[in-house]
C-alpha cells in the first residue's frame, strides 16, 4: 500500500527499538512498519513482551534513551517524530497524540484533583486559564459519562472506582481533541461489564471527535469489536496484517491461528471430537537478546520445516491488503 | 477533621506530662547537690540542710514534682539559682538568636536539599547524583564544630566576607542580622541538608517509577513540572516527616553551633546552666525544647492532610 503511506496520519517505517542491558542487546522491536489513516482504528495484537507497548511508547518518545535506542522513522502528519526536538515533541504529546494507559488505578496522580489533571492538558496546549480549564474539565467528565461532573471534578482519584478512573483517563486523552489516540490495553484491568462500557464509550467518542485509534491489546474479542485493521506482532516483529474481517475469516500466519485457538468458545468442548482443553501455543517466546536467522516463530510453529529455521520469511502480500510473514501461508492468486 | 484536631491537641498533654516527669526526675537523680554548691566550701552540714530546706529539696519527690508542674502551668518556670532572675526572663532574653538561627537554617536547608535530592533522583546513577550523594555522606560524617571552625577560618578570618562571631538583633537591620547568621546556619544546616537530600532522593526514585509520572509526560508536561509538581507532591509526606524529625537535630546542633560562633542564644544558656548546675534553668530550657518539638510534630501531622488528600482523620 505505498500510495496510502503518503496520506497516512501516522506511518511507522522499519522501527527498531533496542535496549542495552547488562547481558546483551534486547531487540524489543525489530523492523516494524505500519500506518494508520485518519479516523481509522488499528489494532496491534500479540502476547505480553512482543513489543506492542514499546512501539506505542516510542511513537510518543517516552522511552528513556539510553538504555533504549530507536532507529527507523515515525512520520506523523509528514514530520519525523524521532528527529523532532524535545520541545516540539512535548507540544504533540497530549495534544495531537494522546494515550490511554492500561492501569487506571495507578495512572492518575493521587494527589492532584481530577479536574486539575484534565485541565492541565488544556492549559498546556490551548492556553486556557485555570477557571476555563476547570469548566472544560466538567464538560469532559460529562462527555465520558461521569455523573455529577461538577462535584466529581474536585475529587481525587482514590474517590473514584476503576471504571470511573478509566473514564477520567479517556477524558484527559480526549481533552485536546487528538488526531491519534493510543489506547494501550485500555480495558484489561477492568471488570467485563465495565470493559464493554468503556469500549462503547471509545467507539462513540471516536465518532464524535474523529480521532484515529491505535489499539494495543491481546484480547481478540476487543479487536473483533472495534478494530478496522489488525497488525499481529510476535517477538518484536510484525508477522501478519489484514483487515479485521479477513484476519478472523482466514488467518494466514500459524501464530495468528494459534492465538485464535487460544480463545475460549462457548460450547466448543461439547462438540464430538473437539479437544477438551483450550488450545495453547506450545513453547516460549524466543529470547530477544539472540539474533534469530530463521523465522522468529519457528521454535513454536506446528508446521515448521528446515527452510523456516534457516531463512526468515519475507512479509509479503498473500491476498489484497493481507500481509503475512510465513513461507507456507496460503496465497491467493490475486495477490501475486 | 475538627474532632481529629481536638484529639491531636489533647494528646499533647500526656506527652508533655511524661516529658515533665522525665526532666524533673533526671535532675533529681543527677549527681551534685545544688544546696552544697550554693552554700560553698566553708559551710557546715547544718547550713547546707537549711539551704536545702529553703529550696524545698528536703520534701518528697512527688510533692515537689506536683508543685513544680503546677507552677509551670501558671507560666512560672522558677528562679535561676545562679542569677536569681526568673527563668522565663532569662529564656526570653535568649530566644531571638536561637529562633533566628533555626529558622534561617531550616529555610536554607529545605531550599537547598529538596532540589538537590530531586535532581539526584532524576539523574540517578549519573555524575550529578554521585556528587550530591557523596557530599551528603560528607555532610553526615564531619562534626559540626569542625565545619564551624573551618567555615569561620575561611570566610571570616581569611577572606573577611562575613563576621566570625556574635549576633546582631534583627531590630538593627536585616542585613547585619543575616550576615551574622550565614556561617552558623551553614554549619548547623549541613547534616540537616544531607538528611533531607537523601530522603528526597530515595522517595523521588520510587515516585518517578510510578505510572502517573508516565501519564504526566504523555500529556506533554515539561520535565521541571513533572519533577517538581507531579512527582514531588507525591514524595512530600516522607520529606516533610524527615524535615520535622530533623528539628531535633537542629536543636542539638544549635548548642554546639552557638558555642562555636559565640551566639548568645538558648544553646549557650543551656550549656552554661548545666555547667553551673542551675536546675531551674536546665528544666525550663529542656521543657521549652521538648514542647517545640511536640508542636512541630503536631504541625506536621496536620500538614499531611494538606499534602495528600488520601490522608483523612
Amino acid at each position: 500500500m505505498p500510495d496510502l503511506k503518503e496520506s497516512a496520519l501516522l506511518s511507522v517505517e522499519n522501527l527498531q527499538v533496542h535496549f542495552r542491558t547488562p547481558d546483551g542487546v534486547n531487540r524489543a522491536v525489530d523492523g516494524v512498519s505500519f500506518s494508520i489513516q485518519s479516523g481509522e482504528t488499528l489494532a496491534i495484537v500479540g502476547e505480553s513482551g512482543c513489543g506492542k507497548s514499546v512501539t506505542s511508547m516510542s511513537i510518543l518518545r517516552l522511552l528513556p534513551e539510553p538504555p533504549a535506542r530507536l532507529a527507523g522513522a515515525i512520520r506523523f502528519e509528514g514530520r519525523d517524530l524521532l528527529s523532532l526536538p524535545e520541545r516540539e515533541m512535548r507540544r504533540i504529546r497530549g495534544n495531537a497524540i494522546s494515550v490511554i494507559f492500561q492501569e487506571p488505578m495507578t495512572s492518575l496522580n493521587p494527589v492532584l484533583s481530577v479536574g486539575r489533571q484534565i485541565g492541565e492538558t488544556l492549559r498546556l496546549h490551548q492556553g486556557l486559564s485555570r477557571k476555563d480549564a476547570e469548566e472544560r474539565a466538567v464538560e469532559m467528565l460529562a462527555l465520558v459519562g461521569i455523573p455529577e461532573p461538577r462535584r466529581r471534578v474536585r475529587e481525587y482519584p482514590h474517590q473514584l472506582s476503576g471504571g470511573m478512573r478509566q473514564r477520567v483517563m479517556i477524558a484527559i486523552a480526549l481533552a485536546c481533541s487528538p488526531k491519534l489516540l493510543i489506547a494501550d490495553e485500555p480495558t484489561t484491568a477492568l471488570d467485563v461489564t465495565i470493559q464493554a462500557q468503556i469500549l462503547d464509550l471509545m467507539r462513540d467518542l471516536k465518532r464524535r471527535v474523529g480521532a484515529a485509534i491505535m489499539l494495543i491489546t491481546h484480547d481478540l474479542g476487543v479487536v473483533a469489536e472495534v478494530a478496522d485493521r489488525v497488525v499481529v506482532m510476535y517477538a518484536g516483529r510484525k508477522v501478519e496484517e489484514a483487515a479485521v474481517r479477513d484476519l478472523f475469516r482466514t488467518p494466514r500466519h500459524p501464530y495468528t491461528r494459534g492465538l485464535m485457538g487460544a480463545v475460549p468458545r462457548l460450547g466448543a468442548a461439547e462438540r464430538p471430537g473437539a479437544p477438551q482443553r483450550l488450545a495453547e501455543i506450545p513453547g516460549m517466546v524466543p529470547s530477544l537478546k539472540t539474533r534469530i536467522d530463521g523465522c522468529v516463530f519457528a521454535g513454536r510453529c506446528p508446521s515448521v520445516t528446515d527452510l523456516c529455521r534457516s531463512h526468515a520469511p519475507a512479509l509479503e502480500p498473500k491476498a489484497p491488503g493481507h500481509l503475512a510473514a510465513c513461507h507456507y501461508a496460503p496465497k491467493d492468486a490475486l495477490a501475486a | 477533621m475538627f474532632g481529629f484536631l481536638v484529639r491531636r491537641v489533647l494528646a499533647v498533654i500526656p506527652v508533655m506530662a511524661v516529658v515533665g516527669l522525665f526532666v524533673f526526675s533526671l535532675l533529681s537523680l543527677a549527681p551534685g547537690d545544688p544546696a552544697a554548691l550554693i552554700a560553698g566550701d566553708q559551710a557546715s552540714p547544718a547550713d547546707i540542710e537549711r539551704i536545702r530546706a529553703s529550696l524545698g529539696l528536703d520534701r518528697p519527690f512527688l510533692v515537689r514534682f506536683g508543685e513544680w508542674a503546677w507552677r509551670i502551668l501558671h507560666g512560672d518556670l522558677g528562679t535561676s539559682i545562679f542569677t536569681n532572675l526568673p527563668v522565663t526572663t532569662m529564656i526570653g532574653q535568649r530566644v531571638q538568636p536561637t529562633v533566628s538561627l533555626m529558622l534561617v537554617t531550616l529555610i536554607f536547608a529545605v531550599l537547598v536539599a529538596v532540589p538537590l535530592g530531586v535532581v539526584a533522583a532524576w539523574k540517578a546513577g549519573r555524575l550529578v547524583d554521585r556528587l550530591v550523594m557523596g557530599a551528603a555522606v560528607l555532610g553526615f560524617s564531619v562534626p559540626v564544630f569542625v565545619v564551624g571552625y573551618l567555615l569561620a577560618y575561611v570566610f571570616a578570618l581569611e577572606l573577611g566576607w562575613l563576621p566570625a562571631q556574635g549576633y546582631t538583633p534583627i531590630e538593627q537591620g536585616v542585613g547585619p542580622w543575616l550576615a551574622n547568621l550565614v556561617l552558623p546556619a551553614l554549619t548547623l544546616g549541613l547534616v540537616y541538608i544531607a538528611l533531607i537530600a537523601r530522603v528526597t532522593r530515595a522517595t523521588m526514585l520510587d515516585v518517578l517509577q510510578q505510572d502517573y509520572v508516565r501519564t504526566a509526560r504523555a500529556k506533554g508536561v515539561a520535565q521541571g513540572s513533572v519533577l517538581f509538581v507531579h512527582a514531588l507532591k507525591n514524595a512530600a509526606v516522607p520529606i516533610v516527616t524527615v524535615i520535622g524529625i530533623g528539628i531535633a537535630l537542629l536543636i542539638g546542633g544549635a548548642v554546639v553551633t552557638e558555642t562555636v560562633f559565640a551566639i548568645p542564644g538558648l544553646g549557650r544558656l543551656t550549656v552554661d546552666a548545666i555547667l553551673r548546675r542551675d536546675y531551674p534553668v536546665i528544666q525550663g530550657v529542656v521543657l521549652l525544647f521538648s514542647f517545640t518539638y511536640v508542636l512541630v510534630n503536631l504541625a506536621i501531622d496536620l500538614l499531611y492532610t494538606l499534602i495528600d488528600p488520601r490522608i483523612r482523620y
